[in-house]
């Protein structure tokens, strides 16, 4: 098994024809996706070529649903029409929207998550690199070729992290890797990843990936103390960075003292999680539980 | 961005909030004209992003432009914990009969906004939050659908304020919703809120911060930056695109991620504790596309940083695969030719790895240091420094 995207999920395209839309969906028709479909309104009824693979182009998410049986909608749609997009995808009832533009105001990510709310709609990012469930399927933008199908479950705020921590555990392997995104508000949480994989046979342990800004870290913990039986690492980063001002993502940011780096070692420690100093050292604990 | 006082007040006066009369002031000169045309006793305010500024001298009364011209020119230049003063704001000052609090803003634990009020305003809003929680309201907004008369009313009611001034902070509950929404603010803060000697409720001192990522429909907002305040080497990367900030340090940091970066910034000062406590210089995220002219860019920024005294370059191929990051590296070391001066360590993991370093073997560039390991490359980045 693999959490929220499997082997039999059924993928559209949302910004398909946009520059970075066309060029990922490429990528993941390359590892073996099934794309079923892309969704622009100017150009529906037309299709699109993928060295050879012929993707139709439908008006509406509802549409492209209703003709492909599609359940998961990748995202490239830019930030201004990005709100749009998703609330399309939660009323066709999509079961799962991969959110991976960058730069969404936040005003319209609160907004479509609050709609979202009651939906069937599971939501992850905005700006976030998507998930893989290795050899099954690939809805985003992280790369498939670094591992293979495997027991460890990983969830990151951050992209190249979770990439990196996909490589250097690339012999072992992973059942699901999530990029959750580093806005301040966010679809799917550490806590909803934490639970998928808790609940995944096929899963025997969890990473964990951090970084300074709100509470998700320091509340995950609380989480993994009283629900997760299943070994856990973690990792943060952040710890040098300087009070007030943003490292990149819209949400990586130390407002006096909240948000450190250091309440989130300590909170995650406390809850029984082994934290690494370096994303090596991580990896180093991950492989004394699994043992590889 | 945080905004500045006065243009928190312009902002929030613009949607019908009400303040008092007043005007920012870059001189003493300025601020007496101010003062003439409000014609009674002003209040002369330091223009800082920091709290605290009235127990540090930064907030003084005038009764006459005379003054005002004499309290602007002490407190124009005046330090207030690190932050030196270049604006003051001078306002028509008001006997206060209450003081009252109300905000709107992001809450990202619960992911919705936010209403907080209090009808004891005045104080740390932090400080009443811990010591007396109780006198603080916090009321839930759902952002798919807002702050009408009745929700307004609703969180009016919830803090308790007193009777006679009800109606007048419903409508200003509204109108701050409007600041809010309309202006893509994660922070609107009205504090004190306060009721003058007639009954009037009017805003005295406000905070508003606002979300960056709504640029492409705020133009206006482009003209509230702080330029003067803004790091050159942080303006120059700005104006290339590029991710960049400046921190103290002497290894200048290049990498592709925020997160990665981040984490780069970590093991080099852990790495650096062994050199004599060397940290990073910068942070500095070249996104997922590391092209040459990227690269290049980034390399040119870190380089022209006179505390650098050597560069880390920490790479994941990704989507960008090593070989294209490695030729983006001998590309970018070409372009800048002599202005290349520093040594560059340099790290590459991922796809095509192998490929990579064999184009960064073969250029063999003087300056250049290939290490395996981001622990290891952060060491030897960190001893190039010490």
């Amino acid at each position: 098994m693999s959490i929220f995207l499997n082997e039999n999920s059924k993928v559209i395209v949302q910004g398909m024809t946009g520059s970075e839309g066309s060029k990922h969906t490429q990528r993941m028709l390359a590892s073996g996706t099934a794309i079923v479909g892309g969704v622009n309104p100017r150009k529906a009824g037309t299709s699109v070529d993928f060295d050879g693979a012929s993707v139709p182009v439908f008006g509406g998410v509802a549409d492209a649903m209703k003709e492909t049986g599609a359940d998961v909608s990748v995202i490239f749609v830019p930030p201004p029409f990005a709100k749009g997009a998703v609330i399309e995808a939660v009323d066709a009832g999509i079961g799962l929207a991969v959110v991976i533009t960058e730069g969404i105001p936040v005003h319209d990510s609160t907004y479509f998550w609050a709609h979202a709310q009651g939906s069937s709609t599971r939501i992850i990012g905005p700006n976030c690199p998507g998930l893989i469930s290795p050899g099954r399927s690939n809805a985003g933008i992280i790369p498939a070729n670094i591992t293979k199908q495997g027991k460890i479950g990983l969830v990151s705020k951050s992209g190249t992290l979770t990439y990196q921590m996909m490589y250097e555990l690339r012999d072992i392997g992973f059942s699901t890797a999530i990029g959750i995104g580093g806005d301040p508000v966010i679809g799917t949480t550490h806590i909803d990843a934490l639970q998928a994989f808790q609940d995944d046979p096929e899963t025997e342990a969890i990473v964990m990936i951090g970084e300074i800004g709100g509470d998700a870290e320091e509340r995950a913990a609380d989480f993994v103390k009283a629900n997760v039986t299943k070994p856990v690492v973690g990792y943060v980063a952040g710890f040098t960075a300087p009070e007030g001002k943003t490292m990149g993502h819209a949400g990586a940011i130390v407002s006096g003292s909240a948000g450190t780096a250091q309440a989130k070692q300590e909170a995650l420690e406390a809850a029984g999680v082994r934290v690494g100093k370096t994303p090596s050292e991580t990896a180093r604990l991950m492989r004394e539980i699994v043992g590889a | 961005m945080d905004l500045f006082e006065y243009q928190a007040r312009d902002l929030l006066a613009s949607h019908g909030v009400p303040v008092l009369p007043g005007g920012v002031a870059e001189t003493p000169e300025e601020a007496e004209a101010i003062a003439r045309e409000i014609g009674q006793t002003v209040v002369v305010k330091a223009q800082v992003k920091v709290g605290g500024r009235g127990k540090a001298g930064g907030v003084k009364l005038a009764e006459n432009a005379e003054e005002a011209r004499a309290r602007a020119q002490d407190i124009l230049g005046l330090d207030i914990k690190g932050h030196i003063t270049h604006k003051v704001m001078v306002a028509q000052a008001s006997d206060i009969a209450e003081e009252y609090y109300f905000s709107y803003l992001l809450d990202r634990s619960n992911r919705t906004f936010l209403a907080m009020a209090s009808k004891e305003g005045g104080m740390d809003i932090e400080q009443l939050a811990v010591e007396r929680p109780e006198a603080l309201a916090r009321i839930p907004v759902d952002a798919s659908k807002g702050v009408d008369e009745a929700k307004a009313a609703e969180i009016v009611d919830a803090a308790g304020f007193p009777a006679d001034v009800r109606d007048q902070v419903i409508a200003i509950a509204v109108q701050l919703w409007e600041v809010f929404i309309q202006e893509d603010a994660t922070l609107v803060e009205i504090n004190p809120l306060a009721k003058a000697p007639d009954g009037t409720v009017l805003a005295l001192d406000a905070k508003v911060t606002l979300d960056e990522n709504a640029s492409f429909r705020q133009a206006e907002h482009a003209a509230l930056e702080d330029a003067a305040a803004a790091d050159p080497l942080e303006a120059r990367a700005k104006e290339k695109d590029l991710n960049y900030v400046k921190l103290d340090g002497e290894v200048g940091i290049i990498g592709n991620g925020a997160g990665l970066v981040m984490s780069t910034l970590d093991v080099v000062a852990y790495a650096g504790e062994e050199f004599g406590g060397v940290k990073p210089a910068n942070f500095l995220d070249i996104g997922g596309g590391a092209s040459a002219e990227v690269m290049a860019n980034g390399l040119e920024i870190i380089l022209s940083d006179p505390a650098v005294k050597s560069v880390f370059v920490n790479v994941f191929g990704g989507i960008t695969a090593c070989d294209a990051v490695a030729n983006g590296i001998v590309s970018a070391l070409g372009i800048l030719g002599d202005e290349a001066t520093k040594p560059l360590v340099v790290r590459l993991d991922g796809n095509n790895v192998e490929e990579g370093r064999r184009i960064l073997a073969e250029a063999n560039h003087p300056l250049v240091t290939v290490v395996d390991t981001m622990d290891g490359a952060a060491r030897r980045a960190a001893e190039l420094a010490a």
